[in-house]
């Protein structure tokens, strides 16, 4: 059993194996009595700087990543895209590399761009943790989401899990995918024609269009938020209209209900009330919506204190 | 490696009756106190007294937990071992309770250094105190010092206290190890 990181950077799932997807779990689990203490905070990271690069919005990582670094007592810098100066043409590299000249040790990262997260980090002399780069990955997102499934159902070896919705824009669902497979789930991918990768059964899923038959396969169903932002057009190039996406690929009481069995559902947030799940579905038992949230802070925590274990205490802050 | 029987399964035993009885005499029945023992050793000594003290006072229900100190450790980025190596167990608030901090062998004194951090966490106890199997004198890098002690050994920076807890009783004993040169 191993007690460290087989990497220096979190750039997304793929790069890490099933052992250090074990250690972060065991290690979040140590975090997670820590957040249910009455003092919530361990000295473990206080020397250590941390920048959280924002230059894409983000409410849930955002402050997840902000919590979680402060519960470690770590120093940290904020700073998001629309007040700095990469409105004024800086480049990536110029701008992170300015601010590691300031003594920063660990940068956390989102960014519109795929392989923003890599880039850096063949270019720039620091910790780099991925937190979302355009449709690529979201290691952060899926490590939680299966340490929820972990936490609920006590296990994720042979699991069932549909991702379901909008899978061509999600780096929650790539990142998902890979997560779950190293971990032994059983993984589809559901959503309408449009909204699916050309591929995605290269992934080794199940690839279904019928949102009834998926949830009557699976165990947990993971509703995907449909990303706005990223259709093109006017929002909604993909599929006819919001109602019609919700018809068909929305989870509502009735739909829940005909499956007549108990299935866990998670989103990854933030959701689309009556799109992708109606207000009843989220708020029911089964649901571990908020769960995952709270998850998120105690699975950070591990992989920042896990990969600031990596960085050389004399070589801190150089 | 040679190694000399500091104490055998007769001699622990007398010891932990008397460290018992040591707890019992300065807290009575425990009630207003709590012991808790370091991860991961800490706790199979924790444990132990446990048992025997319900034994001594049966009835009684002893405030017991465990402690894990791996988040509070001053050597973290220093050595390799970083994830947890067993849970934390603490039930109840430290508040006004006199804790007996639990550990089998008390050496340079960073681990309780540790432990208090991590302790405090759980509230502000009326006191805390030091109970260990083991004291090595001479040795410590941090001024703490145990209040109730199994036995104190001289021994050198190269040896090695190792406390063995065996399947049954009669195989427990404490050992002082050395490397032949």
């Amino acid at each position: 059993m191993s007690d460290q990181l087989s990497t220096r950077h979190l750039l997304g799932i793929a790069d890490l194996t099933t052992e250090d997807i074990e250690l972060i779990f065991r290690t979040a689990d140590g975090f997670k009595e820590v957040l249910s203490r009455p003092i919530k905070k361990v000295p473990s990271l206080r020397d250590i700087t941390i920048a959280n690069l924002f230059f894409e919005n983000s409410t849930r990582t955002r402050v997840s990543f902000e919590l979680a670094e402060k519960r470690l007592s770590a120093d940290i810098v904020n700073f998001s895209s629309s007040s700095s100066s990469v409105k004024k043409g800086e480049t990536l590299i110029d701008t992170v590399n300015n601010i590691l000249a300031m003594k920063v040790d660990m940068i956390v990262m989102r960014h519109p761009d795929p392989g923003a997260a890599l880039f850096l980090s063949r270019h720039v002399d620091a910790c780099i943790v991925n937190a979302g780069d355009g449709t690529h990955e979201h290691p952060t997102q899926a490590l939680l989401d299966a340490y929820s499934i972990r936490e609920k159902l006590g296990k994720v070896k042979g699991v069932k899990v549909a991702i379901v919705g909008d899978i061509l824009h999600s780096r929650v669902a790539l990142s998902n995918v890979h997560c779950l497979k190293k971990l032994g789930a059983e993984v589809m991918l559901c959503g309408p024609t449009t909204l699916m990768p050309r591929h995605a059964a290269a992934l080794g899923v199940r690839v279904e269009h019928d949102l009834d038959k998926a949830l009557r396969w699976c165990d947990v169903a993971n509703m995907l938020r449909i990303q706005m932002e990223r259709q093109g057009g006017d929002g909604i190039a993909n599929f006819p209209s919001l109602r019609e996406y919700a018809m068909l690929f929305g989870l509502d009481r009735a739909r829940y209900e005909r499956i007549a069995r108990d299935i866990v559902i998670m989103h990854p947030g933030p959701i689309n009330r009556g799109v992708e799940v109606t207000t009843d579905v989220a708020d029911h038992a089964n649901s571990i919506i908020l769960d995952q949230v709270q998850n998120g802070v105690a699975v950070r925590m591990a992989v920042l204190y896990l990969l600031a274990a990596g960085i050389p205490r004399d070589h801190s802050g150089a | 490696m040679r190694s000399v029987t500091l104490l055998g399964s007769k001699a622990l035993g007398l010891t932990i009756d008397r460290l018992c009885f040591q707890l019992i005499e300065d807290h009575g029945d425990l009630s207003g106190s709590a012991l808790v023992a370091l991860q991961p050793r800490g706790v199979l000594l924790g444990r132990r007294l446990r048992d025997e003290l319900t034994r001594i006072l049966p009835g009684t229900r002893i405030p017991y937990g465990e402690l894990d100190i791996t988040f509070h450790r001053d050597d973290f980025r220093q050595r390799s071992v970083t994830a947890p190596s067993a849970p934390t167990d603490l039930q109840f608030s430290l508040d006004e309770r006199r804790v007996v901090l639990i550990d089998d062998v008390l050496y340079t004194g960073r681990s309780i250094r540790a432990g208090l951090d991590a302790l405090l966490q759980y509230g502000r106890p009326a006191s805390v105190q030091l109970l260990v199997l083991i004291d090595r004198r001479f040795s410590r890098e941090l001024p703490i010092q145990p209040d109730y002690i199994g036995r104190q050994v001289d021994s050198f920076d190269g040896q090695r206290v190792a406390v063995e807890w065996g399947t049954t009783r009669k195989d427990d004993r404490v050992l002082l190890m050395t490397s032949e040169p």
